[in-house]
């Protein structure tokens, strides 16, 4: 018996050209609660699946107990102790919680002897860790933090050891997240070992004894908690990245063209994803809003360009007020001057079928100039996407080709000629550069400069820190769909960090 | 990661797989003859003769075809917008009622280029309303386009069993169909065409719908890739996400689509209504619509497919007749077996001979790197 | 008494009608709570009807002929499955596409095997289901109502008429109260749940659709063994999508399948009893109507129009493990 839980060595993976992880090496020690934090995107996910044998690693080993064990399914996982919660729980809704923990691990073949035992075992580990959920309540009736908890019956009722929570508190209200943390704590003194995946310095901090950090599928360090500062790990999270030079004058900003008031929007299931968002954007200025992924700032592009709808709120557009809760539609929006490059090109700005000529007129094929009556005049669009494609040095130079098969930066250049060609007065843009080449990407940020000399308003949404402070003239940072501060582009990495963590803003909390 | 299957040349993508899985499917098919204790080689001789020995053979080659070009132009469309109409056998059945009400209002008036016009409105008229409620239900109430259009079907059968022997059945007559339409119902042949080849055209029906389902099929394209409309419909089909960041009306798309749709199922009767038969009868269609949906797989939703895909099962409805006459054995359901052969092997089972194509390629491309660079 | 004479009457040939609906939907409903659509489901009707009129024929026993039906239906829906689970083809076209090439196979097999037009030879004796008498029945009968209840309502059908009202009760029992059917229902609607938790989310769909291929070889035979004496071409005509009506007017479970599906039966029944007789106070319904009403029930109750049809959220989606 060692008291080394599990154990990675040299863990390596790749999907395609992505390499998700990179010789990760990790050792968790048993009964402690091990913090791994890092950017979206950083391979945390994938690493947490390739423990629970959702990927195979391409190489390297991993040790659970002391016993090197080839983890080829989550089957295999169970076996070894390892439970894990997942990001979007993995739960039946309509059946019951009883039902949803058993599933997989019955032992008849009849239900009701399944059912009894499970009940038994069920009433122990509630008493045990303290976590009350009515056996027989059906999933889809319970609020998001008793489901968590019916996840975590679940990993217990299989003699789980070792527990993997993926982001547990992206869904969950502080409260909940509080409660959360307490149950974690018990169990922790029970002798389990938690493995905790965030992005949220607050909780690191407030429950782990190590935290392992991870950047761009690197393992980066590792720390014991109490020697450790939010500061140092904001850094460590962010990177000390090669500063992205960008030539750019003074902004000279006008009159506002475009606000966003009072805008709240929610998911599906119910859960806010924008809280009562404001901001202006006056003509030639950019307004940069980071942010850690998923707090909120891709719901509130769909919702501005108006893909979406918001719970309450309004836009004001060149001086027009348009009420985001009703009609307000991508198609009005654009021939109200706003233009939109959304963040995923792939199933949002682009069709990939469809030739880049047509993809060069996608939202505006309304336009008179594309048009013969009911007929698209295809030598106006042709003669309009050559045009582009010179002018954005889009390659190949092929208006027939086929969008798919243009490399990432050229789509997105693709996307960002068609929006910013028309003259938009307001241009949104988000995550201009994710998975464009080195070289496009100077291009893309030459351009976004250009539109602002011109007296555009454009905001730009992007999850790279580095981008929005090249670009931006005012930063916003959003966290759980709030802006928590506004800063100027040349704030330290370090403020800015702490800001997009959630970490109280200290500078408006005085005022 | 959404498309697991490697890229492929256009040629083979787009030529190579779909002609493998025709050859598989007919392969297969072979092996249900030589069950039945006959040679397939054969019966394909004798379906090839059947379907082009004749100038007769091939009037009724190309006027099934022709039947064929209208469904297949049906399912297709609806392909394009990302709907799967199984509907177009109810929508070309009801679609007949326009084409019925056209003839027996004005076939002992008027002269048949006036009343085909008329006619064509009336079938389109009918096909479209049968399709628009599916077609409404999908896009406001959520319910599955399929299981409503296989439903239809099923109401559209009754319906017409009703008016055929209730109300639009002459008095005194007990066969369930209408009158014999007088001169201005019947469609001019296409002797002249086939003429122009040297062939007798015989007593085949091949019928000037033929030249209108030409005509509906470069319509299709021009819809599909010419218009804004087409535009629409392609983008919704190939990225619903992508079709409302572009203020896409999903709800408009959808109905109007299915109403084309039925549109090109309704045209379909006038050719056995006022081509072959001069009257409407009790299940006139005779399965048309679902040789549709082989058809519009088999051709890709490209009209330039369609075409060619339903001349193969004019041949092979025409050739299978044949077939029946000198081989017993082998009645023309055979066709019916082809059909689902072709439908599960160019349909459900499209990728099945993906990765290894995918893979030979791939090993050819490590042997001629260079041409395999000029290829991507 | 002319009025409950005719009422039994109705009721007996509801039953008998009944059958194959239930037997078919409750097939539909195995693989559909699973996850995979099938449309099929008349297809492998018919292939189990043929196999059964066939072999029973031939070998002269009923039992060879059910299995062969059982047998023929299954390898139908394999193929239904490895296309739309392990090559993630479309359920739909699959489905359509399995109907056709029955409907084909069936006639062309038949002609060539038996040569009478598409039909296998008349079965008789121990080559087809027999009805079977309950104890008493004649004795009885003389009651006043319950006697011809007993005797001709209850008593007298076949084995396969009981055994499609016991696998109402016997389906709702696999499906809520096993483990399997634990399992099956998870990975209709959640097929991630069912994959972390161990159990292979193929394997389980496959089982699934086997359950559905048995299901409708009894349908089958019971159409060409026990309702008729022999296979006829075409004898499902549209069964298997009255079946498919069913499961949904049911929204999918078990008991209210059996009562869509006698709710069918009767209406057919009703229609052929009907023909061009008039209704107390509703006076002239014409016959088609009748037959069209279980698919204008099921589009309206699709629209939800009367409650809400809501089909396994996971149905008609291959399963692919996400990034």
């Amino acid at each position: 018996m060692s008291d080394i839980a599990i154990e990675l060595r040299g863990i390596d993976k790749s999907f395609g050209l992505v390499h998700a992880n990179r010789n990760i090496n990790l050792t968790v020690r048993k009964g402690t609660i091990h913090g791994i934090i890092g950017e979206n995107g950083a391979g945390k996910s994938t690493l947490m699946s390739i423990l629970y044998g959702f990927y195979q690693a391409d190489k390297g080993e991993i040790v659970v107990d002391g016993k090197t064990v080839t983890i080829k399914d989550p089957n295999a996982a169970i076996a070894s102790g390892i439970g894990m919660v997942h990001q979007h729980f993995m739960l039946v809704e309509n059946f019951t919680v009883l039902e949803n923990v058993m599933l997989g691990a019955e032992d008849s073949q009849i239900l009701n002897t399944s059912i009894a035992k499970a009940r038994v075992e069920l009433k122990r580990l509630e008493r045990e860790y303290a976590l009350e959920v009515d056996p027989d309540a059906l999933i889809e009736e319970l609020p998001v933090g008793l489901q968590q908890r019916v996840e975590i019956l679940k990993a217990l009722y299989r003699k789980a050891d070792i527990l993997i929570l993926d982001e547990p508190t992206g869904v969950l209200t502080p409260a909940e997240a509080d409660h959360l943390f307490r149950i974690l704590g018990q169990l922790k003194d029970q002798g389990k070992t938690i493995i905790l995946i965030t992005h949220k310095l607050r909780e690191i901090m407030a429950i782990t004894d190590e935290v392992s950090v991870m950047r761009r599928g690197e393992m980066v360090a590792t720390r014991p908690t109490g020697e450790t500062s939010v500061e140092e790990l904001a850094e460590l999270m962010v990177g000390r990245r090669v500063l992205l030079r960008v030539d750019k004058g003074e902004a000279n900003p006008g009159a506002v063209k475009f606000s966003v008031k009072n805008l709240t929007v929610r998911d599906g299931r119910g859960v806010t994803m924008v809280d009562n968002v404001s901001f202006d954007i006056r003509a030639g200025e950019i307004v940069g809003i980071a942010g850690v992924a998923g707090n909120g700032q891709s719901e509130l592009l769909e919702t501005i360009s108006g893909i979406r709808k918001a719970v309450s709120g309004s836009v004001d557009l060149n001086g027009t007020p348009i009420d985001m809760t009703g009609n307000a539609d991508p198609r009005d929006l654009r021939d109200r001057g706003l233009a939109h490059v959304p963040e995923d090109r792939h199933h949002v700005g682009l069709v990939l079928k469809f030739e880049e000529s047509e993809n060069s007129i996608l939202g505006y094929h309304h336009d008179k100039r594309y048009l013969n009556g009911v007929f698209l005049n295809m030598d106006a669009i042709r003669a309009d996407a050559e045009e582009k494609i010179k002018k954005y040095d889009i390659r190949p130079p092929n208006p027939r080709l086929r969008t798919a098969n243009f490399s990432g930066g050229n789509q997105q250049k693709i996307v960002l000629a068609r929006e910013m060609e028309r003259g938009p007065d307001v241009l949104i843009i988000g995550q201009p550069t994710r998975g464009v080449d080195v070289g496009a990407i100077e291009f893309i940020h030459k351009r976004i400069i250009e539109m602002r000399d011109q007296g555009k308003a454009v905001l730009l949404v992007s999850v790279e820190l580095d981008e929005i402070r090249a670009l931006s003239d005012r930063i916003l940072v959003m966290f759980a769909g709030r802006i928590v501060g506004e800063r100027a582009p040349d704030a330290t990495e370090g403020e800015l960090g702490l800001l997009m963590a959630g970490v109280e803003d200290r500078k408006e909390a005085a005022e | 990661m959404s498309n697991p299957y490697a890229k492929l040349p256009g040629w083979a993508e787009y030529g190579l797989i779909p002609l493998i899985n025709l050859v598989v499917a007919f392969m297969v098919a072979g092996l249900v003859v030589l069950l039945v204790g006959e040679n397939p080689l054969d019966a394909a001789y004798h379906m090839i003769n059947g379907a082009f020995g004749r100038g007769e053979y091939i009037g009724f080659t190309l006027y099934y075809a022709t039947t064929f070009i209208f469904t297949g132009l049906s399912v297709a469309v609806a392909f394009h917008a990302g709907l799967f109409n199984i509907g177009s056998e109810g929508q070309a059945y009801i679609g007949g009622i326009g084409v019925a009400l056209a003839c027996l209002w004005l076939d002992q008036t008027m002269p048949w280029y006036i009343v085909f016009p008329i006619a064509m409105f009336g079938s389109i008229l009918f096909g479209a309303l049968w399709a628009f409620l599916p077609g409404w239900l999908q896009a406001k109430r959520g319910s599955h386009i399929v299981i409503t259009t296989i439903m239809f079907n099923f109401i559209a059968s009754s319906l017409m069993v009703y008016l055929l022997t209730r109300v639009l059945k002459p008095l005194g007559s007990m066969a369930p169909q209408t009158r014999t339409f007088a001169e201005g119902g019947q469609l001019p042949k296409l002797d002249w065409l086939l003429a122009i080849f040297g062939l007798d055209i015989g007593n085949a029906p091949f019928n000037i719908s033929f030249l209108l389902a030409l005509i509906a099929a470069f319509g299709v394209w021009v819809l599909i890739w010419r218009t804004k409309l087409g535009y629409e419909m392609r983008t919704m089909g190939h990225s619903p996400s992508a079709a409302r960041y572009a203020g896409i009306s999903e709800t408009r798309i959808i109905i109007v689509v299915m109403m084309i749709s039925g549109g090109l199922a309704g045209m379909m009767a006038l050719n056995p209504i006022m081509g072959e038969q001069f009257r409407m009868q009790l299940d006139f269609v005779q399965g048309a619509g679902f040789v549709g949906i082989a058809v519009a797989l088999m051709g890709r939703s490209h009209p330039a497919g369609i075409i060619p895909a339903a001349i193969l099962f004019g041949m092979l409805y025409q050739g299978g007749a044949e077939i029946a006459f000198e081989m017993p054995a082998i009645s023309r359901d055979m066709i019916v077996i082809i059909q689902g052969l072709v439908i599960l092997f160019a349909g459900a089972l499209e990728n099945m001979f993906r990765p290894a194509i995918g893979r030979g390629f791939a090993s050819f491309g490590q042997r001629f790197p260079v041409a395999a660079q000029k290829g991507a | 008494m002319d009025f409950f004479q005719t009422l039994m009457a109705l009721l007996e040939s509801t039953i008998r009608v009944s059958v194959p609906l239930i037997f078919a939907a409750l097939a539909g409903l195995f693989t559909e709570r699973a996850g995979v659509f099938d449309i099929g489901l008349e297809g492998k009707m018919l292939g189990a009807a043929f196999a059964a009129g066939a072999v029973a024929a031939v070998t002269g026993s009923v039992g060879a002929g059910l299995l062969a039906a059982v047998l023929i239906s299954v390898l139908l829906s394999l193929v239904h499955g490895f296309a739309s689970i392990t090559q993630r083809g479309s359920q739909i076209v699959s489905g359509v596409a399995i109907n056709f090439i029955v409907a084909g196979s069936t006639v062309i097999l038949g002609e060539a095997w038996f040569r009478q037009g598409g039909r296998t030879p008349a079965l008789s004796g121990d080559a087809r289901f027999q009805t079977i008498t309950f104890p008493f029945a004649e004795e009885l009968r003389g009651v006043p109502i319950i006697g011809p209840i007993y005797a001709d309502l209850l008593s007298g059908h076949f084995l396969l008429t009981y055994l499609a009202f016991a696998m109402v009760p016997i389906s709702w029992w696999i499906l809520y109260r096993t483990r399997f059917g634990l399992r099956l229902r998870a990975v209709g609607e959640n097929p991630g749940a069912v994959d972390t938790a161990g159990i292979s989310v193929i394997w389980m769909r496959y089982k699934a659709v086997i359950c559905c291929g048995i299901l409708c070889g009894f349908a089958g035979a019971y159409l060409s063994l026990a309702m008729n004496a022999g296979f006829v071409k075409g004898m499902t005509a549209g069964k298997g999508y009255i079946a498919l009506a069913a499961l949904i007017f049911a929204k999918w479970r078990p008991l209210n399948i059996m009562l869509a599906c006698l709710l069918f039966g009767f209406l057919d029944a009703f229609a052929i009893r009907l023909q061009g007789n008039p209704l107390p106070l509703i006076g002239q319904v014409p016959v088609q109507l009748m037959q069209a009403l279980p698919y204008i029930l099921t589009v309206i109750l699709l629209a939800g129009f009367i409650g809400k049809a809501i089909p396994p959220k996971a149905g008609g989606i291959p399963y692919v493990k996400e990034r």
